[in-house]
């Protein structure tokens, strides 16, 4: 299990259930045909693989799986390199099954037919079109079975003018609008320094599964879930969009040429008074701290005892929101002087959201809320041995995640799937694997 | 070729081929059509129930009297009337997130308030949470008191660390959550005396409300088996596991990664990616040339422009042809392979002089060379491409007597699609209708 046994369920009898020897699963008996690779479309599968569905992902032997640029990309864990040791590789895809299949051999493809008439889900996230031209559109899938549900997720979706373009993170990013919408004023935009997208592309590739599973338990009907990174990065923008739907005012950028962006560390639409990002004691120490009404801004007074935020001028949220520069100028000259930890704390107990900027080490090995989740699961990987990976920010209390078994090496299930799921006899499978099938 | 009249206002470019296949219809009922969903209003849950009503389910936010907390605060329509503002029905973040839901107002410390939410829970498949740690367990109506009665109810709690971690009840906002949980660490710019940033759009609440979606999805799901159950999601691990290259380079490598504007923050500083244009915008130039075909296409479309002549290292480019792939380690160690690789980011660094932002997306992109245009959230709804796609989606909204563009679905579902339905309810503009459905 993902999770440190000794917190939770202890004080929780309703995660007890949880921890029994054969955890339910919620996805169990569900099989998915995983061509995804990135974390943009791995994500997805990774979340129904760590709820039981049993995730088959599908690699071409003839340029080993290399299409997913993460396989032998750094960081590496120790000095060895090479295609099994892309560690973001091996965080992005714990809870599956791994084969080869060469889909250019009249073999691969009759194989791919077999594998997807016992599967549910077939999930893919090349560019637009690929699978397609390789004879398994939708419509033909459908032929094979059904009810299958077919998960295609690309940068622009499968239709319009930019269906051929190329994607991945930051450019997603920089095309929906999340690049323009991150920085400080009278700067070039700062955008998102890591690939916030693709996150968010796995969740909604995920969203879409899901959705189409329960509308298959209900109907028994299967369908096509198209989705499109961008699209989906652009269903985040919140009030952001309406302001200018609504009032015409552009985050377009803060002079003639859309160079600078609003600050966007203040709380431009919501209406809240101090709201930053502050400087501490120490090389690169900050602590992000926000009032959301009045009554919490008397308390940070209070705590603070600093006579500068004590001025009149700061009386009232309509004073504060008039001079924000002036505001935070007062709170980082306060905050200059501490430790940020210090603050988090003095804040947090007169019940104020404050927080310190955390370093990965600090989250990761020196937080005891992420510990007590369970939230670093380890692994043991075929060949980069023992490894830590992303757990899950949520507890079922029935059927809960569990993260045990390591991202497969290249090929790793070969005998599994196409022996027990399929079938075929040892001397079978040795001759398709020395025909370049598999 | 640049647009001084209208910077950032995209016209279709020539050379995009003119037929497409047209998207898929997006009518008829949603994937959740048939599930209900009481969702206690708070900013932490609201986008969550966004995704739940767009998904086709009938969601019922239940407001205090007088409204939930956010319609006094921030930003409103300006076309509204001061009484409008007033009773909090121009508020554009309850406007945003709220979506397709039904409301009504109940008061959870009156006890009629408590026995109608009680009553309203035993029709309910969802309910979506994100009260004051306690504070519904004191008014007897908390997961433990109404799960009994509804054993298919599936009960989300979403809460700053989680109902029961060691900081259980601490204090969260979006830009906190995305402060002590790692998002920020990543985002700023080159110069660390700067402050780091937090990505805007309060992206914090939409990863929560995400993470919020797929959790309560398999929860559904595996109801024919399980019955309900209660989730228990952690805002402070959500943001963690949001971190992609930061956490897996400290646990695979013990390697902290830095700040840089625009790209990835990496153990050590890399090139830049942000290209400004004629124009004045920005271009994510992604990944440069590094194979032969991409070196071709570059040689080809800076001939079409005329700027072979302007372009002094224009000569190098034809060596391109050289190199199957240029590797990463092969550009490190090899001087002339990594003059060449140079010499295509210079290419394009040097036609962005001469081209629009956009010019630059769709010339490089149809060149097959990865590129993105940074669009503002406005300009994304102006875009031919989700134009075509039927992606803006007006929504009417009688505050100000007339429609107002929201984004489309997230994702196309072909045979029971997600779509923004219907804008956000007033304050309890549903409380007859539903006490009338509950029979009280």
């Amino acid at each position: 299990m993902g999770r440190n046994p000794d917190s939770r369920a202890a004080r929780d009898p309703s995660h007890a259930q949880a921890l029994s020897n054969e955890p339910a699963t919620a996805l169990g008996g569900i099989r998915v045909c995983d061509f995804t690779g990135q974390l943009a479309g791995a994500g997805s599968t990774r979340w129904m693989g760590a709820f039981g569905a049993e995730i088959i992902k599908i690699e071409d032997p003839v340029k080993r799986g290399t299409w997913d640029i993460l396989r032998g990309s750094p960081p590496f864990k120790d000095e060895r390199r090479g295609l099994e040791f892309g560690s973001g590789f091996q965080n992005h895809n714990i809870e599956k099954r791994g084969i080869t299949l060469n889909l250019r051999t009249d073999a691969g493809k009759e194989l791919l037919t077999e594998l997807v008439k016992i599967s549910d889900v077939v999930a893919e996230n090349f560019a637009a079109g690929v699978l397609e031209r390789m004879g398994f559109s939708y419509e033909s899938l459908r032929q094979l079975r059904p009810d299958v549900i077919y998960a295609s997720n690309c940068g622009f979706g499968q239709t319009g003018p930019y269906r051929s373009f190329k994607s991945w993170g930051p450019v997603a990013q920089a095309v929906s609008g999340h690049t323009q919408n991150s920085g400080l004023p009278d700067m070039e935009p700062s955008g998102w320094g890591y690939s916030y997208l693709d996150h968010t592309g796995g969740y909604y590739m995920a969203i879409g599964i899901l959705l189409a599973l329960l509308h298959r338990q209900r109907t028994g009907e299967g369908q096509w879930v198209d989705m499109s990174c961008t699209e989906a990065g652009a269903y985040l923008h919140g009030a952001d969009l309406l302001d200018w739907s609504v009032n015409g005012n552009s985050l377009r950028g803060t002079d003639e040429h859309g160079r600078g962006t609003p600050n966007s560390n203040r709380a431009r639409l919501d209406g809240r008074a101090p709201h930053g990002v502050y400087k501490c004691r120490g090389d690169d120490n900050w602590v992000a701290i926000v009032c959301r009404d009045q009554l919490e801004w008397e308390r940070l007074r209070a705590v603070a005892g600093d006579d500068e935020l004590n001025q009149a001028r700061f009386d009232s949220l309509e004073l504060r929101l008039a001079d924000l520069d002036a505001l935070d100028e007062a709170m980082g000259a306060w905050t200059a002087a501490h430790d940020r930890w210090d603050i988090q704390q003095r804040c947090q107990a007169a019940g104020l959201a404050a927080a310190a900027v955390q370093r990965p080490s600090e989250r990761i090995d020196g937080d005891a809320d992420t510990a007590a989740w369970g939230l670093w699961p380890g692994v043991n990987h075929a060949a980069m041995g023992g490894v830590r990976v992303d757990g899950e920010p949520v507890h079922l209390s029935k059927t809960d995640w569990s993260i045990t078994r390591a991202t497969p090496t290249l090929g790793q299930d070969n005998d599994y799937v196409f022996g027990e799921l399929l079938g075929l006899s040892e001397n079978e499978i040795e001759d398709l694997t020395e025909s370049g099938v598999l | 070729m640049t647009n001084n009249e209208s910077p950032g206002h995209p016209t279709l470019h020539p050379e995009l081929p003119v037929s497409h296949p047209t998207p898929p219809p997006i009518e008829g009922p949603g994937p959740l059509d048939g599930i209900r969903v009481i969702e206690l209003s708070h900013e932490f849950g609201a986008f969550a129930g966004k995704l739940l009503a767009d998904s086709g389910a009938d969601v019922i936010v239940v407001e205090p009297p007088g409204g939930a907390e956010v319609r006094q605060r921030g930003a409103t329509a300006a076309g509204a009337t001061a009484e409008v503002v007033a009773a909090g029905e121009a508020n554009l973040t309850w406007w945003a997130d709220n979506t397709g839901k039904r409301s009504i107002t109940l008061d959870l410390d009156e006890s009629a308030g408590a026995e109608a939410f009680k009553e309203l829970v035993a029709t309910a498949d969802v309910v979506l949470e994100s009260d004051d740690q306690g504070r519904l367990a004191v008014l007897g109506v908390d997961h433990n008191d109404l799960m009994p009665l509804n054993p298919d109810l599936v009960w989300a709690s979403i809460t700053p660390y989680g109902r029961s971690g060691p900081s259980a009840g601490d204090q969260m906002t979006d830009l906190t959550m995305l402060a002590g949980g790692g998002p920020m660490w990543s985002c700023g710019y080159d110069d660390h005396t700067i402050p780091p940033v937090r990505g805007g759009g309060n992206q914090g609440m939409r990863i929560t409300g995400n993470y919020a979606m797929m959790a309560i999805l398999t929860a559904l799901f595996a109801r024919a088996e399980h019955g309900g159950q209660h989730i228990d999601l952690n805002m402070h691990a959500a943001a963690n596991v949001t971190t992609e290259f930061a956490s897996y380079t400290w646990l695979a490598a013990q390697l902290t990664v830095q700040r840089q504007a625009g790209r990835h923050a990496a153990p050590e500083p890399t090139n830049s990616t942000q290209t400004r244009c004629a124009d004045g915008r920005y271009l994510n130039t992604g990944v440069p040339p590094r194979t032969p075909r991409e070196f071709d296409a570059l040689q080809e479309w800076m001939i079409e422009l005329g700027l072979v002549e302007k372009f002094d290292l224009f000569s190098l480019l034809a060596f391109g042809a050289d190199y199957e792939l240029m590797t990463l380690e092969l550009i490190a160690t090899d001087p002339m392979v990594g003059e060449v690789f140079q010499a295509g980011r210079d290419a394009i660094a040097f036609i962005s002089q001469n081209l629009s932002a956009h010019e630059m997306f769709v010339g490089l992109q149809t060149r097959g060379i990865v590129a993105g245009v940074v669009w503002s959230p406005d300009e994304v709804m102006q875009d031919p491409h989700f134009i075509e796609r039927g992606y803006p989606t007006p929504i009417h909204h009688e505050q100000i007597g007339r429609d107002v563009v929201f984004a489309g679905a997230p994702i196309r579902l072909t045979g029971s699609p997600m779509r923004v339905r219907n804008r956000a309810p007033m304050v309890g503009e549903h409380t007859a209708e539903i006490l009338a459905e509950l029979g009280l």
